[in-house]
């Protein structure tokens, strides 16, 4: 079941991947009310599944990953995937160790069922018609795929910013199939704020004529402008002030005011490029559910708000981890989601990284973070090869 | 064993919702998990300690004694537990109030500065006490609150609350006849279990 195929790439690496697509035949009803006539998801895996079945992981993504969270598609490819970082032989997620299994979501662009599908019932692409999808969603659908691995229970469902939140819906709406939640740069739900920013990037795609109320596809047309210009936006949100100062500092594009152009400070051609690369790649109706699927993100909505009533579903135990300089996902927003847990009685470990990178830190080797990170997973490794009993269950 | 963790598993209750203020490396906390079956959490800021107690399987929370204990609400434990960790806080008296509100009862340890060797070596010596369990010069110690068990027992009844038991033990947590008849002189570490006012006997 390994779609990882032998190489001798260097060590740390998973090496070149296959990406492999789930077909799910059925209806599958969303909790928006609509439903989807069968759906496809493309991942991929990492690491073989051991033969009792008890060492596969979950990695969930954020607003704009995908199924490609580690090593390389192409022996020319400059970029691995997005989290090598932490997934490989002797990382924090170790490749050696568990079977890793990554996907795009639903409503993604990079393979899986989203807007430039083709509906079923029109036999175009959705466009802006494809139906909003949830946290929730996102967790059954990816509980179907699990089905189709062979996988009962995951040793760990991770994730960082939304993929955190998916993390947190698994562990409440799945307590049977989850014996561990990693929670990075995570919240129990967006603040008015967070929302804030994130219309702020609707807007600016909705408002690009190129968008076509969402249509664009059928006219062979692309909202480049306000996709990148949405990207700008949350990529300043992802960094720090510090980490920007350092960065970029007040450097001037060609040294000095005369040779002033369009573009005169380094941190307008760095923010100009961001955004018309993530143009080139993404989807803007993608983008537009994705930040909705955070918007309305609130696990605790159906327990009164109550978010130590929602926990208490859960059975697994919790890494939570933040960022000192996120601001976008700060460390506070963690802290909530800590103090409920323990009112909730269950296990919990949570560290606050000192970082000046923003809430962009849980994609980069920190030290410090790579560590608890990888403690914390290997612990959950010797579990699941049975080398140490499982840690006391909350008294819940 | 270390005889200071089986003192205190002593007094706690099988079951018991645990908090351990400045918990280090979760010794206790796993001595705690393993031979009580609490359900325990330790609060630490050392980056290495935290690191430890993830090994170890121990519930620890990165979080800064000194600025606070308010995400914790009233009763939400059964023991709150601070061990060798009173003297370093920056506000000893407001903490102990603190345990006493989340926890029904707290155990508290700190080593005594009213020992026989400290009195002599300042006497003698005129200088800031060293000892075996004051390791560390006064520039350098993390012990700003350092006192002698009848000033702890002062801020104890001035605060209202009570102590249930008092066990006084030397730096190898082992008790010694002399100890209990001159505790504050031969005494080098003290663990004290304390209730709030007015709570029943223990």
């Amino acid at each position: 079941m390994g779609t990882q195929a032998q190489s001798s790439e260097p060590v740390g690496s998973v090496g070149i991947v296959v990406p492999e697509t789930f077909r799910f035949e059925e209806a599958f009803a969303l909790q928006c009310g609509e439903t989807l006539d069968g759906f496809e998801l493309v991942y991929e895996t990492y690491g073989e599944l051991n033969a009792r079945r008890s060492n596969a992981v979950l990695i969930c993504h954020a607003l704009s990953g995908n199924h490609h969270a580690a090593g390389f598609h192409a022996e020319s490819d400059t970029k691995p995937g997005w989290w090598d970082t932490c997934i490989g032989p002797g990382k924090a997620v170790d490749t050696d160790r568990f079977h890793v299994v990554a996907l795009n979501n639903l409503g993604g662009c990079h393979g899986s069922t989203g807007p430039a599908s083709s509906n079923t019932a029109t036999g175009k692409p959705f466009g802006a018609d494809f139906p909003i999808v949830t946290a929730e969603d996102w967790v059954r659908s990816q509980a179907l795929l699990a089905d189709h691995l062979g996988i009962e229970r995951f040793a760990a469902v991770v994730g960082g910013s939304l993929g955190g939140m998916q993390a947190m819906q698994w562990a409440i709406d799945f307590p049977d199939r989850v014996r561990a939640a990693v929670l990075i740069a995570c919240a129990a739900k967006l603040s008015a704020q967070n929302i804030a920013f994130n219309e702020i990037a609707r807007q600016a795609i909705m408002s690009d004529p190129e968008y076509k109320s969402g249509n664009y596809r059928s006219t062979d047309t692309n909202p480049d402008q306000g996709l990148g210009l949405a990207r700008m936006i949350g990529h300043v949100t992802y960094l720090s002030h510090d980490g920007m100062g350092q960065k970029f500092g007040r450097e001037l594009k060609f040294g000095d005011m005369s040779r002033a152009r369009d573009v005169e400070f380094q941190v307008e051609s760095y923010l100009r490029y961001q955004g018309q690369s993530f143009s080139r790649r993404f989807d803007a109706n993608t983008y537009l559910l994705m930040t909705r699927a955070l918007d309305f993100f609130d696990p605790a909505a159906r327990f009164d708000d109550d978010l130590v009533a929602a926990l208490r579903e859960a059975t697994a135990g919790f890494l939570v981890l933040s960022f000192t300089s996120d601001w976008r996902f700060a460390p506070a927003r963690s802290k909530e989601i800590v103090d409920a847990l323990i009112a909730a009685r269950k296990n919990v470990v949570s560290a606050v990284i000192e970082s000046e990178h923003g809430h962009d830190s849980f994609l980069m080797p920190l030290p410090r973070y790579v560590e608890v990170f990888r403690t914390y997973m290997n612990r959950l490794a010797d579990e699941a090869e049975g080398d140490v009993a499982p840690e006391t269950p909350g008294a819940a | 064993m270390r005889p200071d963790l089986e003192i205190i598993a002593d007094l706690v209750n099988p079951g018991a919702r645990v908090l351990d203020l400045g918990c280090g490396e979760g010794d206790l906390l796993a001595h705690l998990q393993e031979q009580k079956r609490v359900n325990g959490y330790g609060l630490d800021v050392g980056a290495d300690n935290i690191t430890t107690c993830v090994r170890k399987g121990v519930n620890v929370i990165e979080q800064d004694l000194d600025e606070g204990l308010d995400n914790f609400p009233d009763d939400s434990f059964d023991m709150v537990v601070m061990t060798e960790t009173l003297q370093s806080v920056r506000l000893p008296g407001r903490m102990l109030e603190e345990m006493l509100r989340i926890g029904q009862e707290c155990i508290v340890t700190f080593p005594n500065f009213g020992h026989w060797r400290s009195r002599l070596y300042l006497a003698l010596k005129g200088r800031m006490p060293m000892a075996r369990h004051l390791p560390h010069t006064w520039y350098e110690t993390p012990n700003i609150h350092l006192c002698t068990f009848k000033d702890f027992e002062r801020l104890v009844r001035e605060k209202g609350l009570r102590i249930i038991e008092r066990f006084v033990v030397s730096a190898d947590h082992f008790n010694r006849p002399l100890m209990n008849l001159f505790p504050n002189l031969f005494g080098s570490i003290a663990f004290y279990r304390l209730g709030r006012p007015g709570s029943g006997n223990a």
